[in-house]
């Protein structure tokens, strides 16, 4: 293997390169403070930043096709991420420079504040949202439908095994990839948001209920959830599949009701500690006191008083615990156990589009299916993710 | 030091008590299967007297919590049962012939290989981690930082197949340098083997460093505030003296804790990632007895990996007392 010498040599070199780079700019500015009191381990670090871009831009305009006529696939996932990264970036600013110039004062006064990586998440979430909402109409067939064209190739090429009817071609029972992908936006997100607002109801409630009452009840709860909590959630989560599927029997769709409740009531835990860490800075508060000595109810208490003062770090926890849930499903749908067919979902495809991975050399297209429905999954978390990041950097305050 | 022993020791009984808990949820989830096992071993078209033989021989004619507690002292013994799916079904009807693949059988060679993949794992992300988030707090706010804040949140983020597949298409199908089938036998040479794990330990590195990194660098940086660090400033220490002296000694704690957290993730987290790359560890025959449930392997793997998660967990608390000095050198 030839490939770490390679390596070590061109490492060596960027190194050497460093190393004239900070001696250069010395001579050359006449000692200026920025070359006199660099490290060395900055001056590589330009100089290895500066090899990369000059790599990346000779790499992108390689050629797709070698000259014996078969696609340079290298080149052409590189092509594809360098260009689906662009137009992120640009759509991202377009986003945000929208948002900069219409809605209302508080509105666009957030948007000026947005780092790109906030704009870009917010913009995947919205997109998917209406993805998941519009799907029926999106969609150019039903997600159930069954074509007598099995196992078409992605592309719509009619000569090299695509079908213009179906630009992402068809699984091995005849349905149309590309109407099971934009339904998986259904089935998959709707899943995953309807299980985080179960796991946030059930949660929550009962956390603010411990931090209310406390004693006993406060007790038992918050020993039950470490119990809970000891267990790590996806084995949890597994072995409760396991008993769910011997109670759900042949009926596939009472299953995945069983999965929606099984990773609600596991997620809760999670939003318990935290409901519960909140609410009892809050009960401690003078206008609680003045609550209770009104002689306001229990309900009153926890809806009108304590859970307006809580809302900010619970919707940074509600995007963070979606990601984790959606994940949860992905992952349990990808090992066969999660969400059932006939529904699509990303998971599903990813596993049962895994092997064309292995043509990646003679049709990248066809390799890109497993990666897209992945893609998908990893791309939603991604935006959420940067929209709860930039929350949570806005609300601690952290300038550093 | 009797304060530090103390609170070890307390930690220990918790732990040891959460571990005997999990065992009676595990326990009680599992007796919740509609029918009993001796219903799920022969199906449906089981004769009475089958049925009857198989709950003697399996002593499911016992109280659930007579059973509970052999099942749990043969588990102490390292006794965790017989498959169900390699069951030799003669002896359940009572023509034993003697032989049957215990569960123990089963998943001592796969627990092995599963903790070789997450050492080999935690062999790169920990220094990988720690020197990348080392060198994001000196640089922090400079383009590298956030160049690696990106990266690292979107492989955080991302589901762990998709970045499996992203290496299996870059570094086994379009750049043959490492398989992307992890077929592990008894036998082989540690350098093959290694050889074979790497792909499975560098997702399952992608997976973790992220987390780690990040951990790290909000370690030190919540650190420079600090008066003695403003002090090593004063005395004209490079930035990097600083932070390996001065910052990284005292942010050692919840590098610790962070540390252990994500060897219990990945304990437990190989489970997808052993299912992608085939590897033949513990988290696949986990998956694969799921599907066809079989329920004494499933008990005995979720044991397991409660009882690793717990470890660890406790480890991570204890470390991290340890690496106190305040508390280990009292008043």
């Amino acid at each position: 293997m030839s490939t770490l010498p390679t390596l070590a040599l061109i490492l060596l070199g960027i190194a050497a390169g460093g190393w004239v780079l900070r001696f250069a700019g010395q001579k050359a500015t006449g000692n200026a403070p920025t070359f006199r009191d660099m490290p060395f381990a900055v001056a590589f670090g330009y100089v290895l930043g500066a090899s990369l871009v000059v790599f990346s831009v000779w790499y992108f305009f390689q050629p797709t096709i070698t000259d014996a006529g078969v696609p340079n696939a290298g080149v052409v996932f590189f092509r594809w991420a360098v260009q689906f990264f662009l137009l992120s970036a640009v759509a991202a600013y377009l986003f945000r420079a929208l948002g900069r110039m219409i809605g209302t004062r508080g509105s666009k006064k957030l948007f000026r504040q947005m780092p790109l990586t906030a704009s870009f998440g917010l913009l995947i979430v919205i997109l998917y949202a209406l993805t998941a909402i519009f799907a029926a109409w999106l969609a150019p067939y039903g997600q159930e439908a069954v074509f007598a064209k099995v196992n078409v190739l992605p592309g719509g090429n009619p000569a090299t095994g695509g079908d213009p009817l179906h630009p992402l071609g068809t699984d091995q029972i005849g349905r149309d990839l590309l109407s099971r992908l934009i339904y998986g936006a259904q089935n998959t997100v709707g899943i995953a948001f309807i299980t985080t607002c179960l796991a946030f109801f059930l949660g929550g409630t009962l956390g603010f209920l411990a931090a209310t009452l406390q004693g006993w009840l406060d007790q038992i709860l918050s020993r039950a959830v470490d119990v809970l909590m000891a267990i790590p959630s996806l084995i949890f989560a597994l072995l409760l599949m396991t008993i769910a599927s011997a109670w759900a029997g042949s009926e596939r769709w009472l299953l995945t009701v069983y999965m929606i409740l099984i990773i609600a009531v596991i997620d809760s835990t999670r939003v318990f500690r935290l409901a519960r860490a909140v609410g009892l800075n809050i009960v401690v508060m003078d206008y609680i006191e003045a609550a209770k000595l009104r002689g306001e109810g229990l309900g009153y208490l926890i809806f009108k008083e304590i859970l307006p003062n809580a809302t900010a770090p619970l919707l940074a926890e509600f995007g963070l615990r979606f990601c984790f849930v959606f994940l949860t499903i992905a992952s349990l749908s990808f090992l066969g156990v999660g969400i059932q067919p006939p529904l699509a979902d990303w998971g599903t495809m990813v596993r049962d589009s895994a092997q064309f991975i292995n043509f990646a050399a003679f049709s990248p297209l066809t390799a890109a299916l497993p990666l897209l429905a992945a893609g998908a999954i990893a791309l939603l978390t991604v935006g959420v993710n940067f929209v709860v990041d930039w929350m949570l950097h806005r609300s601690s305050g952290l300038k550093e | 030091m009797n304060s530090v022993i103390r609170i070890i020791l307390q930690r220990l009984a918790l732990g040891l008590l959460t571990l005997f808990v999990v065992s009676i949820v595990i326990f009680t989830a599992v007796n919740l299967l509609p029918g009993d096992f001796a219903q799920a071993i022969l199906g449906q078209g089981a004769t009475p007297d089958a049925v009857e033989a198989i709950r003697r021989d399996l002593g499911l004619d016992q109280p659930p919590i007579t059973r509970y507690f052999q099942w749990l002292g043969a588990a102490l013994q390292g006794d965790l049962g017989n498959s169900f799916a390699q069951a030799n079904f003669a002896s359940f009807v009572g023509a034993d012939s003697g032989v049957r693949t215990t569960v123990a059988q089963q998943i001592a060679p796969r627990f092995e290989n599963t903790m070789f993949l997450a050492a080999v794992t935690a062999a790169i992300a920990v220094p990988v981690s720690l020197v990348l988030g080392i060198l994001a707090a000196l640089f922090r706010n400079s383009v590298f930082d956030r160049a690696t804040n990106i990266t690292t949140l979107t492989s955080i983020s991302s589901p762990e197949f998709f970045l499996a597949y992203v290496l299996i298409l870059f570094l086994a199908v379009l750049n043959p340098m490492l398989p992307s089938l992890s077929n592990i036998f008894e036998g082989m040479s540690f350098g093959e083997r290694l050889e074979r794990t790497l792909l499975p330990a560098l997702t399952l590195t992608l997976v973790v460093t992220a987390h780690m990194m990040r951990m790290t660098r909000a370690a030190i940086i919540n650190l420079l505030a600090s008066p003695y660090i403003e002090m090593a400033r004063l005395k004209g220490m490079s930035p990097m003296r600083v932070i390996v002296k001065h910052a990284l000694p005292n942010a050692l704690a919840p590098i610790i804790n962070v540390i252990a957290l994500n060897l219990a993730y990945l304990i437990t987290g190989v489970v997808v990632v052993e299912v992608v790359f085939v590897y033949p560890g513990i988290g696949q025959l986990f998956v694969d007895s799921v599907k066809i449930r079989d329920i004494p392997v499933v008990q005995a793997c979720c044991l397991i990996f409660a009882a690793a998660y717990i470890l660890l967990n406790l480890l991570a608390d204890i470390l991290s007392i340890l690496s106190n000095p305040r508390l280990r050198h009292p008043k």
